[in-house]
């Protein structure tokens, strides 16, 4: 039998290979989020154009491993630890195959600082998405493939586990919701892998010359079968964290069970070819691919997205009205604890995800709006919506929980901590407003010198209006106060894993980074399996409305979404036409 | 009652679902078929669409055609690359030899340079063959703000038609290499 723990603050179980990976997975997300965040900085004050810090050579060098490293390792790394915990954890069941996560977790290592080591030579600076006929070192491209090969078995560990907790019995009736959500996030995975295998292997190829040529067209198709499927991992786990988080903070329960597990469907289902988003304004592809594949004639996954968006804010207003907070539309909100960065991370992060994110990400991979958006400033404003905010500090709110329960030390400095969703926030928030108004105005994204001095020197003359440099400045604030936030959950994270008072007197230095706590916390005898409590009794579902004030939340974001959307085609309307 | 627990109950898909949900997806459904048939409706109503005109071509032809465009039509050079500014005929216009002309532009991107620079009449319409040399470039037109893809071995061919005047700037906005942020090029637009 294999051995766990019950963490005895919050009940959850722990198997002990599992709860090693999971730290070590985690640490590993949160040193190459202190990469991005660094070169975050640096990307920040180049782009800042009066003080335009780093030389050409170096911004672009810097901008493919930020790239990387923030969108990629940081987070893969941080679902794997996910993975293992809505598996094991959640099903309380024994990690299958531990062996094989730990091949993998290495593998990821050594992709990770394999194609890191290639980009800081110098000779890599290709993107991220390393668009061919430019080529990186062939380690560039190795290192990806290593990292996704220990990236998939990660997710067949998972799959495993899923297995094993089924076999034995280990939970009764369904699996969670929230492992319900991770599954959605592996299966994703798995086909974001599989593209990327099936595109950066003939690259690496390509870069060792073994094959002589790759056609630009097709690698864009099939990257982006990576590049946004992996985008898509991001979404499905943090929803899934949100949902936790509203479990863990209210001891919310899904509004229905089956209302946001056909939504995780929907994204199975309906996902797939969102690289489709990335073609829009390509040679050689029709328009009716181009529509038919960014939308699936119903936008289903976006309604998904929006399904999401009412659901979980909407199960924790009904946690809180039944705690007796049901005065008015919002009494339910006002009391929520915005004190605790748990709920403050997740919370602000649907709002911005949902209002920003969502909304700019619908109207970019609108097939002609696109015309009006590709490859300016806008795209990179929609993306850190999306992932620096939505993800990325949904998965800073996990870590102030998991500092307790998953590594057994209290968190340092709670006074910051509250503080530091918002700052973090803050600082997006404004960097993103910037970076989206920057865009419209036709800033290009990937960009060194958005004041051409270099071609004025040359004799070709252009200036962007001033509010567009402007508006530059207010994105380089922005990103200052977004890493002095990144900073302080680092410090927090990394000084709680050092010095919080210990939890379990051998949570030591060695256990905060995957060695097992001492033996005597741990237990082989066979655990409860996991179940729900008895039935509510009260009717679900009633016919007045559960969650009002959700509703009225879910019908601004609709209202914003449909007046945004048509002032972007009174936009596009007014540019030459095309045909 | 929780997300992290099992459901309570064994056969939860067949419980009632809460009244605004239901009301939610359907008002988000409503709203994406809109956003689906939006798109469809602008290629018949809207003048903003792309061609789904493409050829596969190598760069050598790509440029052989672009040459002899720019050598046919010079009116002069500029800047210090001595890029030539050409002023070819619109869809429509009378040639010489009597025919009308089938208003074909072309302008290539490479490694760093939009070639050659366009000078057109307003309110005319051009069919712009777009392709690059080398890389994959961003065709970036400011401050009008239209974008797009221009990949090696690619052409594609759209009809321009444009309706104001000025000097408009084409930057590249696919990073390019080092020298991708001097990669300018221009369209003149007269009255």
């Amino acid at each position: 039998m294999s051995q766990y723990r019950i963490c005895p603050d919050s009940g959850l179980y722990f198997d002990k290979s599992a709860e090693s990976l999971m730290k070590v997975n985690a640490v590993a997300g949160a040193v190459a989020l202190l990469v991005a965040g660094v070169l975050a900085l640096l990307l920040g004050l180049t782009r800042w154009p009066s003080i335009h810090l780093l030389g050409a050579a170096d911004f672009y060098m810097t901008l493919t491993a930020h790239g990387l490293n923030a969108l990629i390792y940081w987070m893969i790394f941080f679902e794997i630890a996910i993975l293992y915990f809505a598996s094991s954890t959640l099903l309380k069941c024994r990690l299958a195959g531990p062996r094989w996560a730990w091949l993998g977790f290495a593998l990821m290592i050594i992709g990770a600082v394999t194609t890191n080591v290639a980009i800081f030579q110098g000779n890599s600076s290709v993107m991220m998405t390393s668009y061919v006929p430019m080529q990186a070192a062939p380690h560039f491209y190795l290192g990806l493939i290593l990292f996704a090969v220990g990236a998939l078995i990660g997710c067949f560990v998972f799959l495993g586990t899923l297995v094993i907790a089924k076999q034995e019995n280990t939970y009764v009736g369904s699996v969670p919701l929230v492992t319900f959500g991770a599954i959605t996030a592996c299966i994703i995975a798995v086909f974001t892998i599989a593209s990327g295998a099936i595109i950066l292997i003939p690259t690496f190829l390509w870069s060792i010359g073994l094959i002589g040529h790759i056609d630009s067209l097709m690698y864009r198709v099939i990257w982006w079968g990576m590049g946004h499927s992996s985008q898509q991992i991001n979404v499905a786990a943090h929803v899934s964290v949100w949902y936790a988080v509203a479990a863990i903070a209210f001891g919310a329960k899904p509004m229905s069970e089956k209302v946001s597990r056909g939504a995780f469907l929907l994204y199975i289902l309906f996902l797939q070819l969102a690289c489709a988003h990335h073609i829009l304004v390509d040679p050689g592809v029709s328009s009716s691919w181009k529509i038919f594949n960014t939308s699936y004639a119903m936008y289903l996954a976006v309604l998904a997205s929006m399904i999401h968006g009412l659901t979980v804010p909407g199960s924790m207003e009904v946690a809180q009205r039944k705690k007796g907070y049901t005065n008015g539309l919002f009494e339910w909100l006002r009391k929520a604890p915005w004190g605790n960065p748990v709920f403050s991370g997740v919370f602000l992060s649907i709002i911005i995800f949902g209002f920003i994110g969502g909304i700019t990400g619908v109207i970019m991979g609108t097939e002609q709006i696109n015309l009006i958006i590709h490859n300016t400033y806008y795209v990179t404003g929609h993306f850190h919506s999306t992932v620096a905010v939505g993800t990325t500090l949904t998965f800073m709110a996990l870590t102030f929980f998991l500092i307790p329960v998953l590594f057994r030390r209290q968190m340092i400095m709670p006074g910051l901590a509250k503080w530091q969703p918002y700052l973090f926030a803050g600082g997006m928030t404004i960097l993103i407003l910037f970076m989206l108004g920057a865009g419209t105005l036709g800033v290009p994204r990937r960009h060194w010198d958005m004041g051409f001095a270099d071609a004025a020197s040359m004799g070709i003359k252009f200036e962007f209006p001033g509010m567009a440099e402007t508006m530059m400045a207010l994105v380089g604030i922005g990103a200052v106060i977004a890493v002095l936030g990144g900073a302080i959950y680092l410090l927090i994270t990394v000084g709680s894993l050092l010095f919080g008072k210990k939890l379990e007197p051998s949570a030591g230095l060695l256990q905060s980074f995957g060695v097992p706590l001492a033996a005597s916390c741990y237990t082989s005898e066979r655990p409860e399996p996991a179940k729900g409590p008895a039935a509510d009794l009260e009717e679900h579902g009633s016919a007045g409305f559960e969650a009002p004030g959700t509703f009225v939340l879910a019908m601004l974001l609709l209202v914003s979404f449909v007046v945004y959307y048509f002032i972007n085609w009174k936009y596009l309307a007014s540019v030459w036409p095309l045909s | 009652m929780s997300a992290i627990l099992p459901p309570p109950e064994r056969i939860w898909w067949n419980l009632p679902v809460g009244k605004e949900e239901i009301v939610w997806i359907a008002l988000s459904l409503t709203w994406c078929l809109i956003m689906f048939a939006m798109m469809p409706l602008w290629h018949f109503y809207g003048k903003q669409n792309l061609s789904n005109e493409a050829y596969r071509i190598t760069a050598s032809q790509f440029e052989a055609r672009t040459k002899a465009m720019a050598d046919q039509y010079e009116v002069r050079t500029e800047s210090a690359m001595n890029i030539p500014v050409v002023h070819p005929p619109a869809i429509g216009d009378a040639l010489p030899n009597g025919e009308t002309s089938t208003g074909d532009v072309y302008m290539l991107g490479r490694l760093w340079q939009w070639w050659p620079m366009l000078e057109l009449e307003k309110d005319k319409s051009y069919r712009l063959h777009l392709s690059s040399l080398d890389w994959q470039h961003g065709f970036s037109l400011q401050p009008i703000n239209i974008n797009m893809q221009v990949l090696p071995d690619y052409e594609m061919v759209l009809t321009i038609t444009p309706d104001t005047s000025g000097e408009f700037t084409i930057v590249c906005n696919e990073y390019c290499g080092i020298n991708h942020h001097t990669m300018l090029g221009k369209i003149y637009v007269k009255e």
